[in-house]
């Protein structure tokens, strides 16, 4: 009984050493100028070599979840959100990093927030991943994230009010 | 004169609409560390399984805010100690973009070496413990009693049997020597058939396939909005690997598969791990085949680095998924921000959705099958 390759529909486990036939959707990592130009959204090429991603846009921060409507339809995957404190600027940056499955792509979105009233929509309503990622930004930035169904700490104690990685923070 | 209740108002009869909480963890064996599982059930039902994360937190991410990048460097063993090897390549990556240190090729080769050994480590780990879940003791030994030859091997070269941190901004810490080198041949050879025995011993058992075949299906889409990865994404069809969408390394110069199963549930990803540990296998062999000769560390790396202002990245395809590293910073010793992006909690992330309506015994296979590593969800 072959377990395992009567589950595969294409296998492509061989034992000759034949040369692997590229996987289905397997991405071609070359690079291109900017394959999400025909979106509404200020994206541009930067060098994968030097920065590790293809595509970054500078967005308002009313705009964040309309950006995560586009990358979903576009087939993106959300890969992680995370938080900048800009102390000397007085600003917070809210970072959205997202990863296509099929096509190879990294693209990351960013929007600023005033420090002194970090919010900003949530985009869970898009990304339901987003909401772990979301609460863990609050927890770390104080960022409130509008819309969100659950702010509760996630990592940090229970009843915590502080937010460590905030530039002003000291133990 | 007895007057009966109606059935509808009676105490049996009203018990199928009442559910009670049902607490799994945080010091649970079947949640593989401090991980609680807060789960509303309906009888053996699970109505609502939501995670409760955090008991191991120790906030990594400020720790990379406050010491230099070698200073943070051994910590990259500690998130999730049973891949190390790929988390320190995280860390010594983006550092190696930023400060643009060419490795030798030398270094690259024995880099890809040691971490698909540890891969196969990892795996091994993962198989023993899910089958112990599942109620099956005997493949643990077997699993720890190959792993121990990895374990061996790996402290051989590096001193450390897990937390190795072993790769260094420019190369290596050391280079391998000829014991190293003769062992993972032997150990290559030695592995295969008990692939082949693992196989028929445990993949092609009746219970074992169905207490997994159809239990716990995770759509490709699902693992999508959740931005799950590695073995999960890849047991639903995708075969999405960092190590092809984003080559690095000496990947791209090294023929191998990414095994895919469409199916979605918990056997696919299950299959997934063990085609997984077979590729890396031939990785090995490969890497060794062509490993070159030269220095193992790049000339002239500063003893402490300065990285130019800038954000920077660099993702890993770690054991359990993309393992992924940014840093920005602002020209100093220290990083300003250090943002570890790590696959367990995006993998965990969608288990709330995925066990609804699951029975109790198939929520924890599910939850076995995705191969969650606490610290690395907590950090």
């Amino acid at each position: 009984m072959r377990v395992v390759n009567e589950k595969d529909p294409n296998p492509k486990m061989k034992d000759n050493g034949a040369p692997a036939t590229p996987a289905p959707g397997a991405p071609a990592p070359e690079p291109r100028p900017n394959p999400l130009a025909h979106l509404p959204l200020p994206f541009q090429a930067v060098d994968y070599n030097l920065k590790g991603y293809h595509l970054e846009a500078a967005v308002q921060p009313g705009q964040v979840a309309v950006a995560a409507g586009y990358l979903d339809s576009e087939g993106f995957s959300l890969d992680t959100i995370t938080g900048v404190d800009w102390l000397a600027q007085g600003q917070m940056e809210v970072v959205y990093d997202y990863f296509h499955p099929t096509r190879g792509l990294r693209s990351v979105v960013r929007a600023r927030i005033p420090r002194e009233n970090p919010e900003i929509p949530t985009i869970s309503q898009v990304f339901p991943g987003a909401n772990w990622h979301e609460r863990e930004t609050h927890d770390f930035f104080g960022i409130r994230f509008l819309g969100h169904p659950d702010l509760s700490p996630f990592l940090l104690p229970e009843d915590a009010t502080f937010h460590p990685l905030r530039k002003d923070f000291s133990a | 004169m007895i007057v009966s209740e109606p059935i509808s108002r009676s105490v049996a009869g009203s018990a199928p609409n009442e559910t009670f909480v049902l607490n799994l963890g945080p010091q649970h064996p079947a949640t593989h560390g401090v991980l609680r599982v807060k789960m509303t059930m309906d009888g053996e039902y699970v109505v609502r399984a939501e995670p409760v994360c955090g008991y191991i937190h120790r906030m990594q991410e400020k720790m990379g805010e406050n010491r230099t990048y070698a200073q943070y460097l051994p910590n990259t063993s500690r998130i999730d100690y049973l891949s190390a090897m790929n988390y320190t390549h995280g860390l010594v990556g983006v550092v190696e973009r930023a400060a643009r240190i060419q490795v030798p090729p030398r270094a690259e080769y024995i880099r890809v070496i040691t971490s698909e050994l540890n891969r196969i480590s990892s795996h091994l780990v993962w198989w023993g413990a899910f089958l112990l879940d599942l109620g099956g003791f005997t493949p643990l030994l077997y699993a720890f009693d190959d792993r121990e030859m990895i374990l061996d091997l790996l402290e051989g070269i590096t001193g450390a049997r897990l937390t190795y941190c072993y790769y260094r901004f420019g190369g290596l810490y050391n280079d391998v020597d000829e014991t190293f080198l003769k062992g993972a041949r032997r150990f290559v050879a030695h592995m295969r058939p008990r692939l082949k025995m693992y196989r028929a011993l445990v993949t092609e058992n009746v219970i074992l396939r169905k207490r997994l075949i159809g239990i716990g299906p995770i759509s490709a889409e699902m693992c999508r909005k959740y931005g799950a990865t590695g073995p999960v994404i890849r047991g639903s069809g995708v075969s999405y690997d960092v190590r092809r969408a984003e080559p690095y390394s000496v990947y791209p110069e090294l023929d191998f598969d990414i095994p895919a199963y469409p199916e979605g549930d918990s056997m696919a990803r299950y299959l997934v791990r063990m085609d997984e540990m077979a590729q890396s296998l031939r990785i090995i062999e490969q890497a060794l085949d062509k490993l070159p000769g030269g220095p193992v560390m790049a000339e002239k790396v500063p003893r402490v680095l300065k990285l130019p202002a800038g954000d920077y990245c660099y993702a890993v395809e770690a054991a359990r998924g993309r393992f992924m590293v940014r840093v920005v910073s602002d020209n100093k010793e220290i990083a300003y921000r250090l943002k570890l992006r790590t696959p367990c909690l995006s993998n965990l992330s969608l288990f709330e959705e995925a066990s609804q309506g699951m029975l109790l015994a198939d929520a924890l296979a599910l939850l076995g099958s995705l191969d969650l590593v606490i610290p690395d969800i907590d950090r």
